[in-house]
């Protein structure tokens, strides 16, 4: 009993914290899991249609374009947004001056709003006076569509998106790199290792843990990429930029058929556990 | 994770409505009838605070006329707006009395998110004087769901100025598709940035106008039955293939893809655009929120027009609303939308506050007693340059109009691809857009019966 007053305040804010998971997370979680199996206009009580949502959203024409692109957009947001922030993580590392000062300069754009940082890239990709072309045209270099050609239009996305996160995991990265003991990197010189040896024998085993949770948390985020073909492309030209995450939103409300919206995202929902499970596996396998 | 929040925000936004309310409490009628509160949608925003006070007047008005009855405001911009539609219906924040676009009409009444209210249609004093074409648009299966506002075909909208600039006659606007080639080549030969035709390409936005221009050359978008895609056909073709020609050997029509309705409207708002297909509220809209020039704009009939999408919106009441509440809402509906020199239709009022005036944008009343009473009423008050939507009005008059087909959103958003690609790509291959496109709509028809 002493015991149990004693921990009062630490089980109020347990329970404190249950409440808002279970109201904010698990309960929408379940209320979307029934909807997915449901016919509903929102107005008359729902009915049961066991697959047939299923069933709609993979006769969809644009389905199997928007897991490709989806999973393509990964892949290349993955290639620029978990490479390109731990370079940038070791070079601010390495540096001895105005380390504050360009770490605030790497995290800037995370404190800009994504819809403002959406809307600056509209006019940074405009194929007529957008900044991209005007760059282009100084090195005399034959000006791009951007997003209005289906060729260039999903490697745009990635560009916004690789800018709009890179701040968040640089500065994770650098805290990790921050706790690598320095005498490691010195035994490692006094052995002869090269700067590339020193990262590959020491910086990256030492990180190795924080570089597979980002790896984890980036493929969920990026795998649910939203706003900026919301915002850029609408999709287009042509679905190029059709994503699982738009197509849901299109499902639901565009069309108004909300079960198809709730299953698709279940499947996206299936795919990231199915993920995350594997990930978890290989890290405790790692670890052992 | 900004994705999902994004995601979430759009979400929460959907399924919040906030209600501004206007209005007393009524007390009970002499009658002795039980008061009845209801909430109507569309009050304008306070941006517009003339047009908000207006609306204001014209619920104190009502209510002072109709004793027992509360009327509560909302300010929803838009008035109708698909992402919030279900969700404030489910939560129960759909207001009595809302408006749905023509575009919209099947997926509402088809889901049941609209009362049958033919019980109540006597309610609307001019109900007979609407078009019946317009009327059969809110019935189905013999049952009326909706009180039609607003009806138009959609025409040739073009900037005066432009065309003067380029040594155009702005007084006698192409009447063929080879005619707005050539102006619209003319146009863009104008210097940079200028664009002789613009057009949409994504957001549902492409495969709309895809759907206006097949259906202004004679073709449709599915067959008599509904059953089967109807566009890879002639008519289809000669859309895109006039589109891409365009695009890409005249270089009329800039190197921007449009998407979304805003996009275009901004782009002629800029003043930089000649022409684009549209209904007469373009200019209003163009006018009054993307700061376009009143007296630049013109708006002419359908090239070589076989048949014209039909356009406009209607009044639809809640399908939990009680009998009185039904009632109330279709009194409200028939005093503010529905009554030549009331509401919508004072154009007194509206010059008065200087509203632009004069615009043919409603023709759903027809050449009925009150059809007419409303067209003398706003040339007598029109602040516009009337004459400049004569030829509109003169061909309109002669083409007849035609619905939207069967699951028009799934069928625009198959479209959008054909349109986008050839707005997008030189080489792009019409054969084979029209065809892919066709596959997966009779697909869809074929999914969704």
């Amino acid at each position: 009993m002493r015991v149990l007053r004693r921990n009062l305040t630490a089980y109020g804010f347990l329970c404190a914290a249950l409440a808002c998971f279970a109201v904010f997370a698990w309960y929408p979680m379940i209320r979307e899991f029934a909807l997915s199996f449901q016919k509903t206009t929102l107005v008359n009580p729902p009915t049961w249609v066991g697959l047939d949502n299923f069933l709609t959203v993979v006769q969809n024409p644009a389905f199997g374009k928007a897991w490709l692109n989806t999973v393509e957009f990964t892949a290349l947001a993955l290639l620029c947004g978990y490479a390109v922030p731990f370079v940038m993580a070791l070079v601010l590392n390495e540096l001895r001056h105005a380390r504050a000062y360009l770490r605030f300069v790497v995290y800037l754009p995370v404190m800009l709003p994504p819809i403002v940082a959406v809307l600056l890239f509209r006019w940074f990709f405009d194929p007529g006076p957008g900044l991209f072309n005007q760059l282009l045209g100084f090195f005399h270099l034959p000006a791009l569509a951007w997003l209005d050609s289906s060729s260039t239009a999903l490697i745009s996305l990635v560009i916004v998106a690789t800018w709009m996160n890179m701040g968040s995991a640089t500065l994770i990265y650098l805290a990790a790199l921050q706790n690598i003991p320095p005498e490691l990197y010195e035994a490692a010189e006094l052995d002869g290792a090269g700067i590339f040896k020193r990262i590959r024998h020491v910086t990256i085993p030492q990180t190795r843990l924080i570089l597979l949770l980002m790896l984890m948390l980036q493929v969920v985020a990026t795998m649910q990429v939203f706003i900026e073909p919301y915002m850029l492309t609408g999709g287009g030209p042509e679905d190029a930029t059709m994503t699982v995450a738009f197509q849901m939103y299109q499902f639901a409300f565009t069309l108004q058929d909300y079960g198809a919206g709730g299953a698709l995202g279940m499947m996206l929902m299936i795919v990231l556990l199915v993920f995350a499970a594997f990930q978890l596996r290989l890290t405790r396998e790692d670890k052992a | 994770m900004q994705r999902s929040t994004g995601l979430l925000v759009v979400t929460v936004l959907g399924l919040s409505a906030t209600a501004c309310g206007s209005g007393e409490p009524a007390k009970s009628s002499a009658g002795g009838a039980a008061p009845v509160s209801i909430t109507v949608a569309c009050q304008p925003a306070k941006s517009a605070p003339k047009e908000r006070q207006a609306w204001d007047d014209d619920v104190a008005t009502f209510m002072k006329a109709h004793p027992g009855v509360t009327v509560k405001s909302t300010d929803q911009q838009p008035c109708y707006d698909p992402k919030t539609f279900g969700p404030k219906l489910a939560g129960g924040q759909m207001e009595t009395v809302f408006v749905v676009p023509v575009t919209n009409y099947n997926d509402v009444i088809g889901q049941g998110q609209a009362l049958d209210i033919t019980p109540y249609t006597s309610e609307i004093k001019n109900w007979n004087d609407l078009r019946p074409d317009v009327r059969q648009l809110v019935t189905k299966d013999g049952k009326v769901y909706g009180v039609p506002n607003v009806h138009y075909g959609v025409g040739l909208v073009y900037n005066r100025a432009l065309f003067t600039k380029a040594g155009l006659d702005p007084n006698t606007p192409p009447k063929t598709w080879a005619e707005v080639r050539e102006a619209a080549k003319k146009i863009a030969g104008l210097g940079a940035g200028y664009v002789g035709y613009g057009e949409y390409s994504g957001g549902n936005t492409g495969g709309w106008h895809f759907t206006q221009a097949i259906y202004g050359r004679g073709g449709s978008m599915v067959t008599d039955d509904g059953k089967k895609a109807a566009f890879n056909s002639p008519e289809g073709k000669a859309v895109l293939q006039n589109l891409h020609d365009m695009r890409w050997v005249d270089n009329s029509m800039g190197n921007k893809l449009l998407v979304g309705w805003e996009s275009l409207m901004m782009a002629m708002g800029s003043g930089k655009v000649g022409m684009m297909l549209g209904a007469p509220d373009v200019v209003t809209d163009v006018v009054n929120k993307f700061k376009g020039s009143v007296a630049d704009y013109g708006i002419t009939g359908f090239p070589e027009a076989k048949a014209s999408l039909s356009g406009g919106e209607a009044y639809m009441i809640n399908p939990k609303a009680t009998p009185a509440e039904a009632k109330a809402g279709l009194e409200w509906v028939d005093f503010r939308f529905n009554t030549a020199g009331k509401g919508r239709f004072d154009f007194a009022r509206g010059k008065a506050l200087g509203n632009p005036v004069g615009v043919p944008d409603n023709d759903v009343y027809g050449d009925s007693a009150t059809g007419k009473a409303i067209k003398q009423d706003r040339t007598a008050n029109a602040t516009l340059p009337v004459a400049n939507y004569q030829p509109y009005v003169d061909a309109a008059a002669t083409i007849p109009p035609k619905a939207e087909p069967v699951h028009a959103q799934e069928l625009y958003a198959i479209l959008d691809v054909a349109m986008s690609g050839v707005l997008s790509r030189q080489d792009a291959n019409i054969d084979s857009l029209l065809s892919d496109a066709e596959t997966k709509a009779n697909s869809m028809l074929a999914t969704k019966g």
